[in-house]
């Protein structure tokens, strides 16, 4: 089979075929409305799933990571012994979740209370639009992929804020100011890691990104980002960076339970509160399909023999790795301080990250280099992050270090 | 430059009265006031905390307590010596062992009975089992207040779970053991349940050791911990401060050493102090202390000698001591338990009082806290380690 049918087989077109079968029922006019409203309805179904999944794939892998089952016993209704592995459990939290009483606080500010739940799903949802899902599927070619999606991932934030300010309660009001500080501190560093990419490939269009990532060297080492000295630290700030943006431990501070009770989230229930759950959700599922496809390749198959399997098989397998990585994390971390975390972003994340924006145009300087001089051009980039990375992190735990003990003569 | 030292010092003073601030002008807005508690998820129970913020920062804390008080001691006077042995299992809830020791050593002491050996080496098998499951506990809630999702309290659970187990088979109940009488212990170990004790006494450092391999040297550990909530030496004796908390500040007062009740002193352990008196020193000395009590558990299994757990002189039942007073104390998990009583030779104590350590422990709170963000305060409070059982009685 040749490369152009190997990546054009029916299973990769598939989805294409199916919307295209669907809309060649509508009138001509109405052609265009049906073939966007296909592709809205399909990110929100396959997500909307993907996000029920997650929920219960967190609940269970958390349970493992300590020690315990993790929900089990959900079945079917009406029929008994039948539990899945608890596998329906996200459903049966969904009726829950929906029939509870909605409460409104006295003294909040009702427009306000009420639009920001709405607000934060529906910026989180748009943030799919850029992501290239497969070969064919991407909900919008977007020439400004990227700086659409961060400016829509940001608004989440301004969300969160809203929350918090509206419910009149102190606690959500020091999760609304916790929000905004790690807004202000964590996008910079955000974007920061994805301009050397944007340097490389000299294109904001998230396919084009992931078209530049194509090809592997002997067939079985890919050329993702993430394999060069300029993309690695860059997918590092990235995920720490992604962590903080999506309010995930160990930067869960706006709804820190321990300190906050549920921070912004305080003065939610029922089906609010279950938008804000989904929001969260979407928000860290957009933010690892955005690593996934600046870093790792997107929907490129890991070793040229894979490529039969359809791509965007691949994205989904590559996507549920970065969630899995993300709740193990959550099941190990404890929490930073506000003071630490912005310091951490200011003092440690910024500086690298434009240190990486020096070392990817070095990387492109120095292109035409090969032979011998190839390993000089690894070994100058490599050194250009990682003794910054080794000095700041000094900094950073200066003063800090296990102590030893005396005992009572 | 340290980028995670906190931004201010802990001031040591915190005037009564409304607390002024040196600076008020239209950048620096009006304090917030939060009211922590009682329903709170880390104020271990119903205890409340009526902290003043100046942005995250503490300027001002007020404990407030009571909530859960139910007037132990007066039930106590009204109620027959033997009577309020298992009210004491409600005061610590989470160590019962060594409360019910505590108040059993009051009453000997005023009755002037005496302990036949194996019940003092079963006392001191009990009461160090009980700090196993009193710090485990203690570190692994700290943890959660760190702002970890469980993990470390999951794990600690385990381990409480089959010390806990060992109480149940052998006294009928899990946390409300009731075990101890004037004179003895209730219930004799069979040899399998000693076989049993000793194999988890055997495992235990292995828990400890994958604890501190995973939690000691983390960075945001340290940085969370290490200078925060520092009481010093002469702070902490004023205050009558006692257990790890005051030895984490360097002190060296432990009632096993200084009293050498029981048979303490015939063990052989050290006495972990702290430098600091910070955050970070008060969770290592509930690990060391824990690797101590193992050691104090090993040497009580090998000896346990043969023979009576109760004085055959010893009288439960029309129980009246001559009148007199008498005072009890012990190194319960948290610090100097005490039993106070009078006796007027009737079958009720005249007088009752509990000298509580997670109350006493209490009292400098603000003074660790103020200066320090309200994250910090969650996290010292977690540090003292009080029962709300105990401070409110």
């Amino acid at each position: 089979m040749s490369a152009a049918a190997l990546t054009d087989s029916f299973l990769e077109r598939a989805p294409l075929a199916l919307r295209d079968w669907v809309v060649n029922f509508l009138p001509a006019p109405l052609q265009w409305l049906g073939h966007h409203l296909i592709t809205i309805i399909a990110v929100l179904a396959v997500f909307g799933t993907f996000f029920a999944f997650t929920t219960i794939a967190e609940r269970k892998l958390l349970a493992r990571l300590q020690n315990r089952l993790g929900p089990n016993r959900s079945g079917l209704p009406w029929i008994k012994g039948l539990t899945l592995f608890g596998l329906s459990q996200p459903f049966a939290d969904a009726i829950k979740t929906l029939t509870k009483e909605d409460i409104v606080p006295a003294a909040a500010d009702k427009c306000l209370h009420f639009l920001a739940p709405v607000i934060v799903v529906a910026f989180s949802l748009m943030t799919f639009a850029v992501l290239p899902f497969g070969r064919h599927l991407i909900p919008v070619e977007l020439d400004a992929a990227l700086l659409y999606f961060f400016a829509a991932g940001a608004a989440t934030e301004l969300a969160i804020f809203m929350a918090g300010w509206s419910s009149r309660n102190k606690y959500s009001l020091l999760a609304a100011m916790r929000a905004l500080a790690q807004l202000i501190s964590y996008e910079l560093p955000l974007i920061l890691s994805v301009v050397p990419i944007v340097l490389v490939t000299s294109t904001l269009s998230t396919q084009n990104i992931v078209l530049a990532q194509g090809g592997w060297t002997f067939g079985f080492l890919p050329h993702w980002f993430v394999f060069t000295p300029w993309g690695f630290p860059a997918f590092i700030i990235f995920l720490v960076a992604a962590l903080a943006e999506s309010n995930r431990s160990p930067f869960d501070l706006p709804e820190a339970e321990s300190e906050l009770i549920a921070g912004h989230l305080t003065e939610y229930s029922g089906f609010k509160y279950a938008l804000f759950f989904m929001a969260e959700y979407f928000g860290l599922t957009a933010l690892s399909g955005l690593g996934v496809t600046l870093f790792l390749g997107g929907w490129q198959a890991p070793i040229a023999a894979l490529q039969f399997i359809p791509s965007y098989a691949w994205f989904m397998l590559k996507l549920i790795g970065m969630l899995v990585f993300f709740i193990w994390i959550r099941g190990t971390l404890l929490r930073l301080r506000i003071d630490q975390l912005t310091r951490l972003a200011w003092q440690f994340l910024v500086p690298l990250a434009l240190l990486n924006v020096g070392n990817a145009a070095f990387w492109i300087l120095t292109a035409s280099w090969s032979g011998p001089l190839q390993l000089i051009r690894w070994a100058i980039s490599l050194a250009i992050i990682v003794i910054p990375f080794i000095l700041l992190g000094r900094t950073l735990t200066a003063g800090y270090a296990p102590r030893t003990y005396r005992y009572a003569p | 430059m340290n980028p995670f030292t906190p931004s201010a010092p802990t001031p040591f003073a915190s005037a009564p009265g409304p607390t002024v601030r040196a600076v008020h002008d239209e950048f620096h807005g009006d304090l917030l006031e939060v009211s922590m508690g009682p329903q709170h998820p880390s104020t271990h129970g119903v205890f409340r905390m009526v902290a003043t913020l100046d942005g995250e920062q503490l300027v001002k804390l007020k404990p407030v307590f009571g909530y859960l008080h139910r007037n132990h001691e007066k039930i106590a006077e009204n109620t027959t010596y033997l009577g309020s042995m298992p009210y004491t299992d409600r005061l610590d809830y989470l160590c019962s062992m060594s409360t019910n020791w505590a108040y059993a050593l009051a009453v000997e002491r005023l009755a002037g009975q005496a302990v036949p050996e194996r019940a003092q080496y079963l006392r001191i098998i009990m009461a160090e089992l009980t700090r196993l499951v009193n710090h485990s506990c203690l570190v692994g809630f700290l943890f959660n207040d760190l702002g970890t999702s469980f993990t470390p309290l999951l794990y600690a659970f385990r381990e409480r779970e089959k010390i806990i187990d060992l109480f149940e088979s052998l006294s009928g109940s899990r946390m409300m053991c009731n075990y101890q009488r004037f004179g003895g212990c209730r219930v004799d170990p069979t040899p399998e349940w000693l076989a049993a004790a000793q194999q988890l006494v055997d495992n235990f450092p292995r828990f400890l050791d994958e604890y501190e391999r995973m939690l000691t040297g983390n960075e945001i550990m340290l940085a969370r911990t290490q200078g925060v909530g520092r009481l010093d030496a002469t702070h902490a004796i004023n205050a009558g401060i006692t257990g790890p908390v005051l030895r984490a500040s360097g002190v060296d007062y432990d009632l096993r050493k200084v009293d050498a009740y029981g048979f303490y002193a015939q063990f052989d352990f050290r006495v972990p102090l702290g430098a600091h008196g910070d955050t970070y020193d008060r969770y290592m000395m509930r690990i060391l202390e824990m690797r101590e009590s193992v050691k104090i558990l090993q040497q009580a299994f090998k000896r346990l000698p043969a023979g009576p757990i109760m004085d055959p002189k010893a009288k439960l039942r029309g129980f009246r001591p001559k009148a007199g007073e008498a005072y009890g104390r012990l190194e319960g998990p948290k610090g100097e338990l005490g039993f106070f009583l009078i006796s007027d030779g009737s079958p009720n104590p005249y007088r009752y009082r509990v000298r509580p350590p997670s109350l006493i422990n209490l009292t400098l709170l603000e003074e660790m806290c103020l200066g320090h963000t309200i994250a910090d305060a969650v996290v010292i409070l977690g540090s003292i380690d009080i029962v709300l059982g105990e401070v409110d009685r």
